[in-house]
């Protein structure tokens, strides 16, 4: 689970396999992998009764001429959008502020704050939601059903993500001795978390937010039983009427998924290889 | 928050001093707000959506449908129906466990000598985040797509090898339909965790061992497989309680099914009364945390095993 952050990779001590067997391994393993993604890509080239294959139906999903039964579909992509924007927003406003403040001024709140933000870990989201339907219940009466406030519940969900994405940038910086120079310069807090934290831990939050948007776009367990609409949930909906409409777009949100890791993948080894590395 | 705070010694020596001393010569000129209220909306928030949702969980259990204290639906965790469901997602969870983390474990294997920069190692990172995270609907999807009755492979291995899977009845949307689906997204979990402690074996041992006449597999035997067992079984676990609390997989697949125990709390959650009670949801919810402290305790310990040889 913790996909995001790795250390500055260090090349293992251990003797490396042959190249032969290297390429077995990921080789057969890789295809192993592969069957299923191009199982999803046949299915949705097949051309009904008549057999034969066409580009159909991805002509359809790319032009955006899909059918108004379809409109379900666009609405849910912008749901979940917006849940991915406000969780990493909670994220930023609630998170990484009460991290900074931690680190620098209450260090022995440290590990109470570390087992907060990986206690989600141990509790399954189907637990989670059996007392968390009770809680959306009030909050449905105080401020309607808008799929907005599941954004609260999902900020619980990629607490541990974000919190390992922003504690090794914050480990890796010398806040402390950031923030005295700062202030013995003069600054104020606020100058101080804009101008001087903030910028030094650009990758950690990029890598949090990224990798929040990730697990949001993909959220279907909480959605589901709290009845809101998400990309996941309708891809469940659509799938009963038009199952290749659905391949399509599963297979779509996996690219952009893993476009988007590979984008946290280069920042993180981006931020390694600055040469601000203390200690 | 403008006043250092007197009673902390400055941790890093010089750097810190002359506020320090400033401070104490001057004590508390102006009485700072204390940082530790820095953290109340936080706290709050985390007691609102996620200490608050598990006490419910948790407590829902103990009452009945006029919410007086009951141990009825605690004692339905041992109802043959329920205790089917558990033993399913145990075995269930551990099979893909084992499984996904000796395949996982392989791949790790094979990485290594890999430079961690490469293309090869962000392919393998960004795709093992996807399938590990990202997994959920799109793999029932994908399982219907390759061994559903119309899927890929069903079709090839009937109509060239002759092999019907589905001889004995279509078993996909049952238990052990989401063993492949479930391995599907262990392997990728295993490489994530278990990369890191293949990489934090320490070049000096494999030089020490050659040095005084070992092989290579005297080093794995009597070395790096020692060191490596505990970050193995403590991995094992994190794949165990990942297949135990996986839900959305299975309900794609299945819209009726009960046969895992997140579909059960499904069931009661949207039909009220099953087995005839209220609130069984709550004391599924019980169960499953029982199962999964047990499993993350023990991940706990091996863990600070583990941390030993990682320094």
């Amino acid at each position: 689970m913790s996909a995001v952050t790795r250390g500055p990779g260090a090349v293992s001590g251990a003797p490396a396999p042959s190249r032969v067997l290297r390429w077995s391994i990921l080789g057969v393993i890789g295809t192993l992998f592969a069957v299923p993604i191009i199982a999803m890509v046949e299915f949705t080239l097949r051309r009904g009764l008549e057999g034969g294959y066409d580009f159909s139906r991805w002509m359809l999903v790319l032009t955006g001429s899909l059918g108004p039964e379809y409109r379900v579909l666009g609405q849910a992509i912008g749901n979940s959008l917006v849940l991915a924007a406000a969780t990493v927003a909670l994220m930023i406003v609630l998170l990484v502020p009460t991290m900074i403040l931690v680190h620098l001024k209450l260090p022995r709140w440290r590990r109470v704050l570390e087992f907060v933000c990986l206690l989600p870990i141990s509790i399954p989201a189907i637990v989670l939601v059996v007392g968390l339907a009770p809680v959306y219940g009030v909050i449905a009466r105080a401020a309607g059903s808008g799929v907005w406030s599941l954004a609260f519940a999902y900020g619980v969900l990629v607490l541990p993500f974000a919190y390992r994405a922003v504690q090794s940038n914050l480990d890796a910086i010398d806040a402390p001795t950031l923030t005295e120079a700062a202030r013995s310069l003069g600054a104020s807090w606020p100058v101080v978390i804009a101008r001087v934290l903030l910028p030094n831990l650009r990758t950690g939050l990029l890598a949090g937010a990224f990798i929040s948007v990730a697990v949001v776009l993909g959220e279907f367990t909480i959605a589901s039983l709290l009845n809101r609409q998400n990309l996941q949930t309708a891809l469940v909906i659509v799938q009963k009427d038009d199952p290749f409409i659905a391949v399509i777009v599963a297979l779509l949100s996996l690219l952009f998924a893993f476009l988007l890791l590979l984008v946290i993948g280069w920042i993180g080894r981006a931020g390694v290889n600055r040469p601000r590395r203390t200690s | 928050m403008t006043t250092v705070e007197p009673r902390r010694p400055a941790r890093r020596g010089s750097t810190g001093s002359r506020g320090e001393s400033s401070a104490s010569t001057a004590p508390t000129r102006r009485r700072a707000i204390s940082p530790a209220w820095g953290v109340a909306p936080f706290a709050l928030y985390v007691a609102l959506f996620l200490a608050l949702p598990t006490a419910i969980a948790l407590g829902t259990g103990f009452l009945d449908g006029d919410g007086a204290f009951t141990l009825d639906n605690v004692a339905a965790l041992g109802d043959p129906f329920v205790v089917s469901g558990f033993t399913t997602s145990i075995v269930l969870s551990a099979v893909t466990a084992i499984i996904g983390a000796v395949l996982g474990a392989l791949v790790c294997y094979a990485l290594i000598g890999t430079r961690p920069e490469g293309p090869l190692r962000s392919m393998i990172d960004a795709a093992s985040g996807v399938l590990a995270q990202f997994g959920g609907v799109m793999l029932a999807f994908a399982f219907v797509a390759t061994i559903g009755i119309q899927g890929l492979i069903t079709v090839q291995l009937r109509d060239v090898f002759g092999i019907d899977i589905f001889a004995d009845g279509v078993w996909l949307y049952e238990a052990p339909g989401l063993v492949l689906p479930y391995i599907y997204f262990q392997v990728p979990l295993m490489v994530i965790i278990f990369l890191p402690a293949l990489e934090a074996l320490k070049p000096q041992w494999a030089e020490a061992a050659a040095t005084l006449g070992g092989t290579t597999a005297t080093y794995w035997r009597r070395i790096a497989l020692p060191v490596l067992a505990p970050s193995f079984l403590g991995s094992l676990l994190l794949l165990f309680a990942n297949a135990f609390s996986s839900y959305a997989t299975a309900a794609a697949l299945t819209s009726q099914g009960q046969s895992i125990v997140p579909l059960q709390i499904r069931a009661a959650l949207t039909s009220e009364t099953l087995l005839g009670r209220e609130n069984l949801a709550g004391a599924l919810a019980l169960g499953m945390i029982v199962v999964m402290a047990v499993a993350m305790s023990l991940y706990a310990l091996l863990q600070r095993r583990a941390a030993r040889w990682q320094r």
